[in-house]
């Protein structure tokens, strides 16, 4: 081994190839089939199950909790791909614990929650690894519907309009399927090629074609799809990156959080990636939390994230503080970020400490950082979209946007939490309304 | 896909899974959100004579046993059949069939054992439009009493005779349901096939006292201070009810009379259960009761992708499938010897298996001083205790010793040939036939 955790500048290979691995390695093993039918045992199934009103995708909780229980894993992830075919990533992603296990009654009443995103690894990873698709497309309509961004959105669109007989052609601008199920996920939540197997397993229902390299803006347009198709259904994400608009930003060693962990993801050897000695994470939420945790897995000495607001704001759960913190993340509240200092690379970054609202109180702290991490948010690339609302595309419940024919949702559009699993319940959504829209 | 539908004595229903007279079948409201739900048929609750209907306690009706984290295995209940006004169960009947085509709806009915009382009121009760009839003999409580239910269910003759004017009054198919609070099933189910019956349905509740209170002295549920017995059901009697499904259906004279499974019937598989036992379908009450009609849904997908698994197009495919191997204890191979085997992966060394054995079987089981436990094949008898008490699916199996294989316990390798009790040289009638 070339380096350590103590070498300084951003450098490869502070740790052995065995020990990134093992620390890359799955956040969440899947259930054994004890496990399983342990964990599938404490639920009641209850009645109106508030589990399944919290999840986005109304999954039937307690039908498929009782369908591992009774044997049928395979009989399970039915139960939970009808509703939401990308229900293999949302059991690995999902932050289930402000979501339906937070409502769990045994969580409520214990304390402890029936394991609801583990029980629906198990059961969709048992009909996945048979290669099994369980959905076949409804007779050809003949109708042809353009989807943009092969993200959650887009994917969940895509294959609920296949199944009624529609014609899909995805445009994405990267080469690769998937969106930040590709790109932006944690390593650890998303291990052995997930994504990629997951959306081959969902292309298995036919009629869908992903046309790669089609940048909506520059090699294709809004226009141009109109013209060509019944439909078109926006699923581009949120493309863009805010800035923090400080002096000494374009320092080498600053960079988004999000390019970061794309690079991290897009790795075949995580010896080969640079990571700095004194990491800086700016920023609240999940990006944020994703990639302190990850700098400080491959190895670097002391990560640091700071945030500009208070805990009680921070968007990231419990859960992922938690994580963050049990991985050795120090956490920096009520301090936003004043100047960066380097020459040609970051050395230091000095933060003010804010009271209440953001109010600087004059207090600063200086921070030594060979590698800062953008993370304060993401927005909407938005050059000839339909009417927007906020920074995101306007869109009714069903999706439809201010453009005749044109429907949005995920990440893009207004509305939701931006989340894996309700850009998959606003792409079904929408699809379902294009489809009775087609219909009409 | 494998298809559910099911025909029983002519009867049709989309699935073989019917709710059994009972609650969850008193009334039009609950049928048609059972039938919204799924369910293939249902039993309506069952009716009595026209006039002024039985009356129920006003105090508790059940009793419970429950399991690890409350889980009800038994419910025991006092309650009789339906108290709401015969009227106004048959108009309800009448609406539900109407706009439930396709779903079975039988009626079950109980009046005292008068001919007339019979033959006056089915033909009433088949205007409604129901497919079918079922002979309630079998409630253990209150009705007895009075002369109705198991009362006329533990008298064959009787059961016998009301079976004929049945038939006598209805052209509409019969079954008869038993009591299980019987010395012997094949009693029952022979009279009513001999009475004409098209089917049995079995079992109705088990006569039982759930709890007793100890600081009154009286047994639960408990009505000002007093109890009584109740009907015993659930999970916890699927036992008793497969054993005599199998009994009806092995049989050599009743082989033929086609059964309605029901007994504790709580999963797909309890159904499949029953059913390769030979019911032609099966009926819930407690599953529903316990966890609302919605349950269904995992016996249609459960029992569905089974069938698909094994290759069944159609339940008639492997109804009956064990009856052929339930056979008596004389017949069972002596030659087959089994050894238990501890899977050390999955073992997590409470020593269950181990109390188990040393304490109360056969000491074949080892404890190092570091909790690992194996079996002494020269001393395991192959009981399968281990097995039970295991807190771990999957972790104690039993493997069988090929032809050959040296039995560590008898040291003599095993018998490649069939040899069962009726030639084995320590029974007595064997030497004694010598
Ligand atoms: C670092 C990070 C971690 C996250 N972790 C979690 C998590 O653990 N759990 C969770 O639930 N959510 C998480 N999220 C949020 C979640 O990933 C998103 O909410 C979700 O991916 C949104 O799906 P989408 O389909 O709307 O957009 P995206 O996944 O962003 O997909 C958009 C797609 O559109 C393509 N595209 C963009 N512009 C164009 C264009 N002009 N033309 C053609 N194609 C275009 C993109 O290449 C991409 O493939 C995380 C987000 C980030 C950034
Ligand atoms: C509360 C209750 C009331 C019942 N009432 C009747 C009845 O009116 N007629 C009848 O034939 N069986 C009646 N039963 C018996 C059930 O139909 C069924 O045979 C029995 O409960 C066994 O099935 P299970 O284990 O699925 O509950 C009743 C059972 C219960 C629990
Ligand atoms: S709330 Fe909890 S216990 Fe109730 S159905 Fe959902 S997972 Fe099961
Ligand atoms: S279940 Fe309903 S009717 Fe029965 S005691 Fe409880 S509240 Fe009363
Ligand atoms: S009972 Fe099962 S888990 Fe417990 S020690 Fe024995 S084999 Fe191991």
């Amino acid at each position: 081994m070339t380096n350590s955790p103590f070498s300084e500048g951003v450098v490869p290979a502070r740790l052995s190839a065995e020990a990134l691995a093992e620390n890359f390695s799955d956040l969440h093993p899947r259930l054994d089939d004890h496990e399983a039918l342990v964990a599938a045992d404490r639920c009641y199934f209850c009645h109106d199950a508030p589990c399944m009103t919290a999840c986005p995708t109304d999954i039937d909780i307690p039908l498929f909790i009782r369908q591992i229980a009774t044997g049928t894993p395979e009989a399970a992830a039915r139960t939970i791909l009808s509703q939401n075919i990308l229900g293999g990533m949302c059991a690995r992603v999902c932050p289930t614990e402000t979501l339906c296990e937070e409502v769990c009654v045994r969580e409520v009443a214990e304390g402890k929650p029936v394991t609801i995103g583990q029980l629906q690894r198990y059961a969709t990873d048992r009909l996945m690894e048979k290669g099994d698709h369980p959905f076949t497309r409804a007779a050809a309509t003949g109708k042809t519907v353009a989807v943009v961004g092969a993200g959650p959105a887009g994917l969940a669109c895509a294959h609920r309009l296949a199944m009624h007989g529609h014609d899909v052609v995805i445009h994405e601008a990267r080469e690769k399927s998937g969106g930040l199920n590709e790109f932006g996920i944690a390593a650890y939540k998303s291990v052995d090629g997930f994504a990629q197997a997951e959306v081959d397993w969902l292309l298995q229902i036919g009629g869908i074609t992903v046309e790669t390299g089609s940048v909506l803006g520059k090699t294709i347009t809004l226009d141009g799809l109109r013209d060509a198709y019944d439909a078109v259904f926006l699923s581009i994400g949120l493309g863009g990156v805010n800035a923090l608009g400080l002096d000494g930003e374009d320092k080498s060693g600053v960079l988004d959080a999000v390019d970061f962990i794309a690079e991290l993801r897009q790795a075949d050897d995580l010896t080969k990636l640079g990571v700095g000695r004194d990491v800086v994470v700016i920023g609240g939420g999940m990006t944020a939390i994703d990639a302190a945790v990850q700098s400080k897995l491959l190895g670097a000495l002391n990560v640091t994230l700071v945030y500009r607001r208070g805990r009680d704001r921070m968007n990231a759960s419990q859960f992922e503080q938690d994580l963050a913190a049990s991985k050795g993340v120090r956490i920096i509240t009520n301090a936003s970020p004043k100047a960066i200092h380097g020459n040609g690379a970051v050395r230091e970054i000095d933060f003010e400490y804010t009271g209440d609202d953001l109010k600087p109180t004059g207090q600063t702290v200086r921070i030594p950082a060979d590698q800062v991490l953008k993370a304060i948010g993401q927005s909407l690339e938005s050059d000839g979209l339909p009417e927007l609302e906020g920074q995101k595309i306007k869109v009714t419940d069903t999706g439809r946007t201010s453009v005749d024919g044109v429907w949005a949702g995920g990440d893009c559009a207004s509305g939701g939490d931006d989340l894996t699993v309700t850009a998959v319940a606003e792409g079904r959504d929408a699809a379902e309304d294009i489809h009775a829209a087609l219909s009409a | 896909m494998a298809d559910l539908t099911s025909k029983f004595v002519g009867i049709k229903s989309p699935n073989p899974f019917w709710l059994a007279s009972a609650p969850p079948t008193d009334k039009e409201y609950n049928v048609r959100r059972a039938f919204e739900a799924g369910w293939g048929g249902v039993v309506w609750k069952t009716l009595g004579e026209a006039g002024p209907p039985v009356v129920n306690v006003n105090g508790p009706r059940y009793g419970a046993i429950h399991g690890a984290d409350r889980r009800l295995l038994g419910l025991n209940n006092i309650e009789l059949i339906t108290d709401r006004p015969l009227e106004v169960n048959l108009e309800e009947m009448a609406r539900v069939k109407r706009d439930f085509p396709e779903h079975a709806l039988i009626a079950s009915v109980m009046v005292p054992c008068e001919e007339g009382a019979w033959k006056d009121i089915l033909p009433v009760i088949a205007e409604t439009g129901c497919d079918g009839f079922e002979l309630n003999f079998g409630c253990p409580h209150g009705m007895a009493e009075r002369g109705m239910g198991s009362a006329v269910g533990q008298v064959p003759e009787y059961i016998e005779m009301v079976t004929r004017w049945a038939k006598e009054a209805t052209g509409l198919p019969v079954i008869v349901k038993l009591t299980p609070n019987i010395t012997n099933i094949l009693y029952p189910a022979t009279a009513a096939m001999n009475g004409g019956a098209d089917a049995v349905s079995l079992i109705n509740t088990i006569n039982s006292i759930t709890s007793v209170n100890l600081d009154v002295m009286s047994p639960e549920p408990m009505i000002d201070g007093k109890g009584t017995h109740g009907g015993y059901c659930g999970p916890a009697v699927k036992p008793i009810a497969l054993n005599m499904v199998a009994e009806i259906a092995r049989n050599p004279d009743t082989a033929k009379l086609p059964i309605s499974g029901i007994g504790g019937i709580t999963t797909w598989r309890d159904a499949a259960e029953f059913m390769a036992l030979g019911a032609g379908n099966v009926q819930v009450c407690t599953a529903a009761m316990t966890y609302g009609f919605k349950i269904v849904q995992e016996m249609i997908s459960g029992l569905s992708q089974w069938m698909d698994e094994k290759g069944y197009e159609s339940t008639a495919d492997f109804v009956g499938m064990a009856t052929p191997n339930v056979t008596d204890w004389q017949y069972l191979n002596l030659n087959h010897v089994t050894k238990a085997v501890i899977n050390q992966d999955d073992c997590i060394k409470c020593g269950r298996c181990y109390a188990a054995c040393e304490d109360t079987s056969h000491q074949a089981i080892a404890m190092s001083d570091d909790r690992v436990f194996t079996v002494k094949d020269d001393e395991c008898v192959a009981c399968n205790l281990c097995v039970n008490v295991c807190p771990v699916e999957g972790c104690i199996t039993m493997k069988t010793l090929a032809p050959g294989e040296l039995d560590e316990r008898t040291g003599t390798p095993v018998a490649a040939e069939y040899g069962n009790w009726t030639t084995h040289p320590n029974n007595p009638t064997v030497s004694a036939a010598e």
